[in-house]
């Protein structure tokens, strides 16, 4: 069954299972997801930076990992993983490896074997907090003391470490399943009609396919970058992208933003949205344990269209406190949040679901078409 | 959008009697749609030929019609009523192809109807082939090469195409009946001939193989919005080439990526939004290459299903109840979430376990068909099961199943014998597999075998192990450690104490010494995201968790249980499990029944049950629901938990009543009849004793521990003689025997005697007719529900006969004494409950059969015939009232006739006979409801498919013992205008009574026969009659041609005498319709 592992939370509740992965010890906001599949997609998340991510579902590991479902460069960047049963036989004609082995060779802990509906019962009642993972201390109370003296990720800023050191070209479209006889995956290609700028929080791969897919030529910024260098670029929109953490601690993205607003379309997902909303001069709220998953429903306010969208956030967009500057677009039919604005003026728009999925459902792609006809309408 | 206000009534059609290929999944998804639409308003009209059903209860529909499902009785319906609309998606393939028959003959037209749900267009385009085929490559899926044929020649050319093995597929037809794989030229004509004979448009979808490779389903809903989620997907363990009722499946899918899945979804919200499906659910099967992950389009449902029912329970969605609310105009985002109440229906369920669903097969009633599985389904029923783990809910399924499995059991086999087990999937290809790995196969290598995924492999490969390292702690003693992990992956007690060589009830013991027990955890739908306030429960194994702070570690605590029991008063009822022959959805029936009146008397209801086509499991139908295994040990478990005031186990049928007698040693209450009570009647030397007591007459009886001594028997009683062992129950080996030689046959045969396993030989009373009572009883008062007069004489097992309420041909004076019996035998028995009777009467002797101190499966039927809701007023006496304080106190006295009849699956099995006998084969059941006695049976008749002519030529061929009762029919034939034509001994027997007929060959007696008669369809209507086996074999190609060749049977004299009461009150006055509700309007 492997090495025994604790889990402690920064309210003291413990949780004793067996480890896999790599041995040692981590420490990160617990948060639950609720997808049934995507694992190796959100593990190379950069927005789970600073979080041990709990799946709900309790088979993880089934159909292993393979080289095209990852979502940004360097492996694993959620901080810890947590799982009823972790497999170590995959199965899936794609697969190159065990996810076990995968989290080992990235030097990531693992717990397995614990009640996770019972740790999710907890988070739901209690909120998101800090968690201690450890193979090595099985003391409780000195995990607990460790992980009660860890700042929190509240107070960092979580984007740097994430970000891209330097700008770079991207001009991989969405994956491609080949057509019979011989289907399998191949690079998606397109050609560029317009030039977009991609601050990168921590932005996933699959938002930079999904561009080139709508006919961008995309270049891809460090999140540090001045908005008078990326407009010096002359590009035909900017997007501002996923990341990790509390947006009110990127405030030179706010700064950025504020500069871009007015000057080129832009538009903003999940961080990017919510710095949009602090750019504005609006207020963001954290939510109590976040919405992680892909199962959440979103209305489109001037569709009625439902969407089920890919999920990942801990914080909001107060839309009220932008006092009618934007008007709200998207609504979680869940619980009423906010999910997505328009600048009433401006060529800008955001929403805070993943429209670029990877994991999770296809249902709001549509959303880079509109990119792209927002700035076609803009240049007209 | 609001609902539509443009229509106000709305007719559902049911799907008819259980068949294999639709059970009473349909129960579940025509009551749900009925609820939910008068809920919303409307009123409902609904029309169902099956008496079993709650959908069928009077309180169920506004206007119910328990009416043949032909396109005639519709259109009366239809005409009377003046529905705006008919729901057609609700009832299976049996009321689509009724919606599409009233469309295309205009009748919906005519009368101004709507289909909701499912258009013409988009039915048809998801039922023809052809058409679906062509809608898939506009979308740019894959499908299997394929070629539509209509003749056997067409076919000859499109295999050319397409090569062996070849999968064939014939539109329109039920559970996939007549389809089946061709690996050679021979085959493929034979199957391409029967396929187009069997398809009611004569056209067979000829298909590239994709054999071995994995099968997943997905339930997808659609608003007219064209919002669409989906519900749930599944992942077959049998890759393709076993239909997907017959195989082991899971959800959610295991080991698809989310990139696969997704493609997946994309797929089916592109099909469902092609075929225009506007509103509702639909299943949609695909076919994965695991070699390549050509993922290809197999089928689509436009309708809920099976799988529908089954991914229902799997997530807590109701597709039913939903898809009924957005045909009639809402959308998912307007209809709430009942289990989270805050959320709404838009949304794609997050499960936080697995689900595994296991078949369940009856191949021991029909030991000539071919027990292998094949892309025809030939389950009878299912189990579905919960646990967090794939191992454990695996193991569970197995003990659900109720076939003596607790796990993963050894096979005795060589390895050969397992390797052909393993090539050709089977019923017990599971266990072979496990076994597989005990004699050291290794996964790959029976992955060759199987084409089974070696996820699923491997993690029973696991399972083994853990056996293993089990069987080898046992000597030195299991630790906890170990013991947890066992529980964890699902083992259950029986399977533990098998491998420790110990008693279940130490292991027990062991466990709870050391604090492991279950905890229950909800199906929410949403993996906990949201608080759920359906305790709809499951049970599973964890570890507990604790809390560390200033004041130091707290003990570790009890692992989290979500049960939460009340204090208020409650009664657990015990439900009857998988369906199988003998035990269906009457006993679902009935503990639904018991429920809704425990909860009208203020009990706290829980259910227990693992069946998911069933009411009873719908979260909806009790407060609490777990769903579980029928064992001892879970049913403890739970009661445990709950602390109930009693348990019912005597309305589930076998499946809880087994578990009387175990459940009141662990000091639990049985409510109603005693155990005690229900061993007097079931134990031959005490019930003997009873009888005797009561001086009532039981036909004489003994028994054999061997051969000699059942030969002596036999002689001592005179033949003919019934035979058959002690220890089997529902009439299985049960044989009739007419001299010494054929008792010693059947003793070699049949049986192996033994002062352990003794055989009974009882008198058979030919000729006799026998009747059926059920009663209810408070302990002083009993009232009989009804008496039933069956149709086929004594000796034909009671499940598979049809019967009349009242009698058609019993005096008063019997049936008084009848009456009389049963409540003298249920006073001298103490029953407080239900009671059925079995009697057989003989020159006016009545004797007794057998005496069941328990709900029947004749109480539903009788409940509808007269009205008198038995179960209910059973469950409330046994929860203490009296029949006086329910107002019951006399028989309630019908003026019209009741009929019921039973429906045979037959058709599946290919090369299995059609004659009736004393074991029960019988898959469902109908009802025909008239003002006279052949009125009522034709409508059964028809109900069965069993359409009787009113003209054309008659073929009899019956046995001696029959030839005087034949005169009779004959005559009344002839005066009916119809023509007959016999075998020869019949038609010398005839001619000899001045009744001269026409004259044809037997099948041995060359040709024309009378096979080519039937299948020239010169024939209306076959009447034939055996004894002997010679002579059945002999004969079995008539009963099968006329099978297949749709043309209406008998194979008792009985049932043709009825047949031609119900010609000639057919010829009298035609068929009319009369709703339930006003057969039982009371003054």
């Amino acid at each position: 069954m492997g090495i025994k592992a604790l889990l402690v939370l920064a309210d003291g509740t413990v949780f004793e299972g067996y480890g896999f992965g790599a041995e040692g010890e981590t420490t990160g906001e617990v948060v639950f997801n609720t997808s049934m599949t995507g694992y190796q997609e959100i593990l190379t998340d950069p927005s789970y930076k600073g979080q041990i991510v709990m799946m709900t579902y309790t088979q993880m590991g089934n159909y292993g990992i393979n080289e095209e479902d990852i979502e940004s460069a360097g492996g694993i960047k959620a901080e810890g993983f947590i799982v009823r049963e972790a497999c170590p036989f995959p199965s899936n004609w794609r697969s190159s490896g065990s996810l076990v082995e995968y989290m080992e060779r990235q030097g990531i802990v693992g717990i397995q074997d614990i009640d996770t509906r019972a740790l999710t019962r907890h988070l739901r009642t209690h909120g998101a907090q800090m968690g201690i993972i450890s193979t090595a201390d099985q003391d409780p109370l000195s995990l607990l003391a460790r992980v009660r003296a860890h700042p929190g990720i509240s107070s960092s800023d979580l984007v740097k470490e994430v970000t891209v050191a330097q700008p770079y070209a991207w001009n991989e479209g969405c994956w491609k399943w080949c057509s019979p006889p011989h289907p399998s995956l191949a690079r998606g290609e397109a050609e560029p009609v317009l030039k977009v700028a991609v601050y990168d929080f921590g932005i996933k791969f699959n938002i930079l396919r999904n561009l080139v897919e709508a006919g961008f030529g995309v270049t891809v910024f460090p999140a540090q970058t001045p908005a008078e260098a990326v407009l010096e670029t002359n590009p035909d929109g900017v997007l501002l992208s996923n990341g990790p953490g509390d947006p009110e601690t990127v405030t030179y993205a706010i700064e950025a933003a504020r500069k871009l607003m007015g000057k080129k379309p832009v538009f903003g997902i999940c961080l990017g949205h919510q710095i949009l909303g602090l750019a504005l001069g609006g207020r963001t709220y954290k939510l109590k344990f976040g919405h992680h998953g892909g199962n959440h429903p979103v209305k489109d306010l001037a569709t009625g269209r439902v969407e089920i969208t890919s999920q990942n956030h801990n914080y909001c967009v107060d839309v009220n406190s932008l006092g009618g500057k934007v008007a709200l677009t998207h609504v979680n039919l869940y619980d009423g949040t906010e999910e997505g604005m328009r600048h009433v003026d401006l060529p800008v728009f955001s929403v805070q679901h993943h429209p670029e999925a990877g994991p999770g459902p296809n249902d709001s792609t549509h959303l880079f078409r509109r990119f792209r006809e927002l700035i076609e309408g803009v240049a007209v | 959008m609001p609902k539509r206000e443009d229509i106000r009534k709305i007719l559902i059609i049911g799907s008819g009697p259980i068949v294999i290929g639709q059970a009473c999944e349909f129960d579940y998804s025509g009551t749900q749609s009925c609820k939910a639409l008068r809920d919303e308003g409307y009123t409902v009209v609904l029309v169902n030929s099956n008496p079993a059903t709650i959908m069928t209860d009077p309180e169920t529909a506004d206007v119910t019609y328990i009416e043949p499902l032909t396109v005639e009785v519709l259109e009366l319906i239809i005409e009377k009523e003046r529905p705006q609309a008919i729901l057609p998606t609700m009832g299976g393939q049996t009321a689509l192809n009724l919606a599409v028959d009233l469309s295309e003959k205009g009748i919906l037209e005519k009368y101004g109807v709507e289909l909701i749900g499912a258009k013409l267009h988009a039915i048809k385009k998801a039922e023809d082939r052809e058409l679906f085929k062509e809608a898939m490559v506009r979308i740019g899926l894959d499908v299997p090469k394929s070629a539509v044929v209509t003749s056997v020649r067409q076919g000859i050319e499109a295999v050319k195409e397409i090569g062996f093995p070849t999968i064939l597929r014939p539109a329109f037809t039920l559970g996939g009946t007549g389809g089946g794989i061709a690996y050679n030229q021979e085959e493929y004509v034979e199957l391409l001939d029967k396929g187009l004979k069997l398809s009611p448009v004569n056209q067979v979808l000829i298909e590239e193989s994709v054999l071995g490779w994995k099968e997943y389903e997905l339930e997808v809903m659609r608003d007219r919005k064209d919002n669409v989620v989906i519900v749930c997907s599944i992942e077959n363990f049998d890759p393709m080439g076993v239909h997907t009722g017959d195989s082991i499946t899971v959800a959610p899918a295991q080991t698809l990526t989310d990139r696969e899945y997704q493609r997946m979804r994309d797929a089916s919200i592109a099909i469902i939004r092609e075929i225009g499906v506007d509103t509702g659910g639909s299943n949609i099967q695909f076919a994965l290459n695991p070699a390549d992950g050509r993922m290809t389009v197999i089928e689509m449902n436009p309708r809920v299903s099976r799988s529908s029912a089954l991914a229902s329970k799997a997530t807590g969605f109701p597709i039913a109840k939903i898809a009924a609310k957005l045909a009639v105009g809402l959308t998912l985002d307007e209809i709430r979430n009942d289990i989270t109440r805050e959320t709404p229906a838009s949304f794609e369920p997050a499960l936080d376990y697995v689900v595994t669903k296991f078949p369940r097969f009856a191949f021991e009633k029909f030991p000539e068909a071919d027990p292998v599985l094949t892309t025809q389904m030939k389950s009878v029923g299912e189990v579905m099961s919960i646990g967090r783990t794939f191992k454990e809910s695996l193991q569970k399924s197995l003990r659900s199943l109720e076939s003596g499995s607790y796990g993963l059991e050894p096979v005795e086999a060589p390895l050969d014998k397992i390797k052909m087990k393993l090539k050709i999937p089977g019923v017990e290809r599971l266990w072979y597999i496990a076994q597989a790995m005990r004699a050291g196969m290794s996964v790959e290598e029976i992955g060759d075998y199987t084409k089974i995924d070696p996820w699923f492999l491997n993690h029973l490969k696991e399972i083994v192990g853990m056996e293993e390292r089990i069987e080898v702690a046992g000597r030195a003693g299991v630790t906890p450690h170990l013991l947890r992990e066992a529980k964890n992956a699902g083992f259950s007690d029986r399977r533990l104490s098998r491998l420790l060589g110990r008693d279940e009830s130490e292991i027990r013991r062991l466990r709870k010494e050391q604090g492991i027990g279950p905890v229950y955890k909800m199906v929410d739908t949403c993996a906990a995201e949201f608080a759920a306030y359906t305790p709809y429960l499951y049970s599973t194994y964890e570890r507990p968790f604790y809390t560390v702070g200033r004041g130091g570690v707290t003990p570790p605590l009890q692992p989290e249980s979500e049960a939460a029991p009340t204090g208020r008063k409650k009664i657990v009822i015990l439900g009857s499990g998988p369906n199988r022959i003998g035990q269906g959805i009457e006993f679902d029936y009935c503990c639904v029944h018991a429920v809704f009146a425990l909860r009208e008397l203020g009990f706290e209801t829980i259910m227990v049950n693992c069946n998911p086509e069933t009411v009873s499991t719908d979260y909806d139908t009790s407060d609490r629901l777990y769903f579980e295994p029928l064992t001892i040990e879970d049913v403890v478990n739970i009661i445990e938990t709950e602390r109930p005031v009693g348990v019912i186990v005597q309305f589930g049928g076998q499946t809880p009543l087994k578990l009387a007698v175990p459940l009141e040693r662990e000091g639990i209450r049985i409510l109603g009849t005693s155990p005690d009570s229900i061993d007097r009647a079931e134990d031959r030397r005490r019930f003997k004793q009873l009888l005797h007591k009561l001086d009532l007459k039981q036909p004489e009886s003994d028994t054999a521990m061997s051969v000699q001594e059942a030969v002596d028997a036999a002689r001592t009683i005179g033949y003919p003689v019934m035979v058959r062992p002690s220890y089997v129950l529902g009439g299985r080996a049960m044989e009739i025997v007419y001299d010494e030689d054929s008792i010693r046959g059947y003793m070699e045969r049949a049986v192996k005697a033994s002062p352990e396993h003794p055989i009974l030989v009882d008198k058979y009373l030919n000729d006799a007719r026998e009747v059926d009572v059920d009663a209810v009883s408070d302990g002083d008062d009993v009232v009989v529900g009804g008496v039933m007069e069956h149709i086929e004489e004594a000796g034909i097992h009671s499940g598979d006969s049809a019967c009349s309420l009242p009698p058609y041909s019993l005096s008063e004076e019997i049936t008084e004494e009848i009456k009389r019996q049963t409540r003298a035998l249920a006073k001298e028995l103490g029953v407080i409950g239900l009671m059925n009777v079995q009697f057989a009467v003989k020159k006016d002797e009545i004797y007794i059969l057998e005496v069941n101190p328990r709900a029947s499966r004749t109480i539903p039927f009788v409940s509808k015939a007269t009205g008198v809701p038995l179960a209910k007023i059973a469950a409330k006496v046994m929860a203490g009232k009296t029949l006086k304080e329910l107002g019951f106190t006399s028989e309630r006295v019908i003026s019209h006739v009741a009929v019921k009849e039973a429906v045979f699956p037959f058709d599946k099995f290919p090369g299995v006979d059609t004659i009736l006998g004393p074991e029960m084969k019988s898959t469902g059941e109908v009802m025909g409801i008239d003002e006279d006695f052949g009125r009522a049976f034709a409508k059964a008749q028809a109900s069965v498919n069993n359409r009787l002519p009113l003209s054309g030529k008659i073929v009899i061929s019956i046995r001696d013992e029959d030839k005087p009762g034949i005169c009779d029919v004959v005559k009344r034939l002839y005066a009916a205008g119809f023509s007959v034509i016999a075998t020869k001994g019949t038609a010398a027997f005839l001619d000899g009574k001045g009744l001269p007929v026409e004259m044809i060959n037997k099948v041995a007696e060359g040709r024309p026969h009378i096979v080519d008669l039937i299948k020239n369809k010169e024939i209306v209507f076959v009447i034939n009659t055996v004894s002997g086996a010679q002579a059945q074999k002999d004969s079995f190609s008539i009963r099968r041609s006329a099978l297949q060749y749709g043309v209406p049977y008998t194979t008792t004299v009985a049932g043709a005498r009825a047949v031609v009461s119900a010609i000639e009150a057919l010829r009298k006055k035609k068929v009319t319709i009369k709703p339930i509700q006003e057969y039982h309007r009371k003054g």
